[in-house]
């Protein structure tokens, strides 16, 4: 066991374990942001550099602070550590400096994007983001690809977070994707812009923490904040398939399958393409319950579950509290 | 006359073959490591030579060798790194062109002390002509019972391999390098581990570069008490510079370690000073990503001492008022030259070489270009000099690789030191862009040029 000070807060995590997992154990405050790093996924993490931390104190033995910020989800914590996430100017800027690159290229085109309102890229720039862009330059366009009759490729949107190419490696049968040129020509491609075709390809719309990969079924159906999540599975055929999914409602229909994702924005469990993309029907599957979702998603905004209606105050109450 | 060692029989002629090369005492330090002593002896004698890495870091090169982990049943791996491809550095390349038996010999002599059996050069791709030199030296050297089965009748053995790149600077990054040799796309690996414990396919592995797996051989061959004498402090030996801009002399020379800058520049026995006697500028003094320094400042320090050509030297006053030796790339510039104007031949150098793993250095490189120039151009702004300035504070020491850090340093030092010209250009754009264009056409003797074809 290692002892880990983070912001202040000590906790015992095993050791190996990274700095971010454990902030993760401590609670989402003290958790650094991340939009490379994948639990699920092996190597995965160390590009975003969203996750810098601060580590004030190496270790019991060595007490001397690490000369530059360090990420945390590859790097192991020591017995002894101290880390400064929140409570460092210092990573508040470089932090702020990494969300203004990410932002740079990217086209916030979020009025049309089919990933606004569970995008990572849209909650970390409202947490730690700059009120305003420093740049006019043009920003990378690219040209949509189809890869594979459900899945839409918008390079324009990528981050370049590597979570799609780790899990074509790790999850699918056989690398069919993978990042091709280099600097900020780079773009994730099939090679000769050929389709994905395997039993898992969908979950690498799941991943993408951006809308670069996005379900063609559901593409411009509805805000993802106007469906209704319903929590429901099936015995499915494929062995590898938890069969586990999210059905995302608007009435009666189902527009779309989904993954679950945990509090940090994670699949759960990977399901396969045939629940994902073909059973679209409430009969295929065995309904759970509401999905509940973080009171401050925005998806929650259009919410039956946890929702409380604000109190509307009378006029003569509001000036009570305004003087 | 300066003390040659490692380029002390260059002038010979055919010293490119093996039979030259052997008749002048070649090969001997290959001989006295395998008959006389264990590899641990050689890599003591490394230790105590205090040879420093000649790539750029500087770090001791016996210790690196000490932490190679050893565990059994693993093999572990030399791999020389020949992908010299840091703007204003081509001491590989003559090294390699001229004296490319002296190389091998220090590639058996390192590989015997680390255990490795089977040892690589990685040359970058634009040195292909290289490729089939190194190659008939390595034939001739097996032909001669240098390399194979069981040298020199001991029970050692090694393989030597040459492998080319397909031309990236960020190969020359020690993991990436490691990745492009194993057959994948050349992208720097997330330390750690470090390539002493998980190197070439994931076995301890050591990296050095050219010159310093060269230097191994006279080490060996005067001990490392005696190679230890030569040079200054704990810059020992003498090391390869490759001089280059506005001098009378151009070239490769091999310096002492511990002469001043100002001897570099100005004696004839060296760069015979600057070109057609104008005044000196500035020098980059290792290569492109180290800082650029001011005339005054490159040759004394802020104290007022003589800079000298060491690494401790160089670096003295850290990077406000000091720079570094790095591969030894020694650009120097006339006061004709324009400091944007260069920065922006490096700022895009370095957007266009930037892997693109992780965002700073990826999208930051890039931006810098951009505004760069933007001032060029004439159309930038006061506040953009000080943008530069936060973009590059923003990408140095947050990345990957130390590819960031070289693409942020340029244009750090250049705002810290010429921060005038920068508002020159964006105040009087248009007398500054007649600098800009003199610059491209001056210096060039086009009669010259044109009857030396």
């Amino acid at each position: 066991m290692a002892k880990v000070t983070i912001d202040g807060i000590q906790i015992d995590v095993p050791d190996g374990t990274t700095i971010l997992n454990a902030a993760r154990m401590i609670g989402p405050d003290v958790a650094p942001p991340t939009m490379c790093y994948y639990s699920k996924l092996k190597t995965s993490g160390g590009y975003c550099r969203t996750c810098l931390v601060e580590v004030t104190a190496g270790s019991e033995k060595d007490p001397r602070p690490m000369p530059k910020l360090v990420a945390s989800c590859r790097t192991t914590v020591m017995d002894g550590m101290v880390v400064a996430n929140n409570t460092s100017a210092k990573v508040k800027d470089a932090r702020a400096g990494v969300v203004e690159f990410l932002l740079l290229n990217h086209p916030l085109d979020c009025p049309v994007c089919d990933q606004a309102g569970e995008c990572h890229l849209q909650d970390l720039s409202y947490d730690h983001g700059n009120y305003k862009t420093r740049t006019d330059f043009e920003r990378r366009t690219f040209e949509k690809i189809d890869i594979g009759e459900k899945i839409q490729l918008h390079m324009t949107r990528c981050i370049l977070c590597y979570r799609c190419v780790k899990t074509a490696e790790q999850i699918t049968d056989g690398r069919v994707h993978g990042v091709i040129n280099r600097g900020d020509h780079a773009e994730i491609s099939t090679y000769i812009e050929q389709a994905i075709d395997n039993d898992f390809s969908g979950n690498v719309i799941d991943v993408c923490p951006v809308g670069a990969l996005t379900d063609k079924t559901f593409r411009f159906k509805s805000r993802v904040w106007f469906t209704k999540p319903v929590d429901a599975h099936r015995n499915c055929e494929n062995e590898k398939c938890s069969g586990k999914v999210v059905l995302w409602y608007q009435g009666e229909e189902v527009l779309r399958v989904t993954g679950r994702k945990d509090q940090w924005g994670e699949v759960e469990e990977f399901i396969c393409n045939t629940c994902r993309f073909d059973k679209k029907q409430t009969s295929d599957w065995t309904i759970e319950g509401p999905r509940k979702i973080n009171r401050h998603s925005v998806i929650s905004a259009n919410h039956y579950m946890n929702m409380v209606k604000p109190k509307e105050f009378k006029l003569n109450e509001i000036k009570q509290i305004t003087e | 006359m300066a003390r040659k060692i490692l380029l002390e029989h260059i002038d010979v002629p055919g010293i490119n073959t093996y039979d030259v090369y052997r008749s002048k005492g070649g090969y001997a330090s290959v001989e006295k490591a395998l008959k006389t002593m264990n590899p641990q002896d050689v890599v003591e004698e490394v230790k105590k030579s205090g040879l420093r890495g000649r790539g750029g870091a500087g770090f001791p090169t016996g210790m690196k060798w000490s932490f190679l982990a050893k565990p059994e049943g693993v093999p572990s791996y030399l791999v020389c790194n020949a992908d010299e491809s840091e703007p204003g550095t081509f001491k590989d390349r003559y090294l390699m062109e001229y004296l490319p038996h002296l190389l091998i010999e220090g590639m058996i002599t390192s590989s015997y002390a680390l255990g490795a059996n089977t040892s690589y050069i990685y040359i970058r791709g634009e040195y292909f002509y290289l490729v089939r030199i190194l190659e008939k030296a390595i034939s001739e050297a097996y032909a001669n019972g240098w390399l194979g089965k069981n040298i020199l009748g001991t029970n050692y053995s090694l393989d030597l391999y040459v492998h080319p790149g397909a031309g990236a600077y960020i190969c020359g990054e020690e993991t990436a390098l490691l990745e492009s040799l194993e057959g994948k796309r050349g992208n720097p690996r997330i330390k750690p581990p470090f390539p002493a414990i998980a190197g070439l396919y994931g076995c301890p592995t050591v990296v050095n570069n050219v010159e310093t797996i060269a230097a191994v051989v006279p080490i060996i061959n005067m001990t490392g008490d005696e190679y230890a004498k030569i040079g200054i402090g704990r810059s020992a030996g003498t090391k390869l510079i490759s001089a280059s801009g506005h001098i009378k002399k151009p070239g490769v020379y091999e310096i002492e370690m511990g002469i001043t800058v100002e001897d570099f520049i100005y004696s004839d026995e060296y760069c015979g000073g600057i070109l057609n006697d104008k005044k000196l500028k500035a020098v980059v003094a290792g290569g492109s990503s180290v800082p650029i320094l001011p005339a005054d400042l490159i040759l004394t320090t802020a104290n007022g001492e003589k800079r000298l050509m060491s690494y401790e030297s160089l670096a003295d006053g850290g990077f406000a008022t000091g720079t570094m030796l790095g591969s030894g790339g020694f650009i120097v510039m006339d006061e004709s030259t324009s400091i944007v104007q260069n920065l922006h031949t490096f700022a895009r150098f370095y957007h266009h070489e930037s892997c693109g793993q992780c965002s700073p250095c990826r999208e930051g490189t890039g931006w810098m270009e951009k505004i760069i120039h933007k001032i060029l151009d004439g159309h930038g702004t006061l506040e953009d000099i000080d943008l530069l300035w936060d973009i590059q504070r923003k990408i140095e020491g947050n990345t990957i690789c130390p590819l960031g850090d070289a693409a942020a340093w340029p244009v750090a030092s250049a705002i810290r030191h010429f921060r005038h010209e920068f508002e020159e250009f964006v105040k009087n754009p248009s007398a500054q862009r007649e600098v800009k264009y003199y610059f491209h056409c001056n210096n060039i003797d086009t009669a010259a040029a044109y009857s030396s074809i």
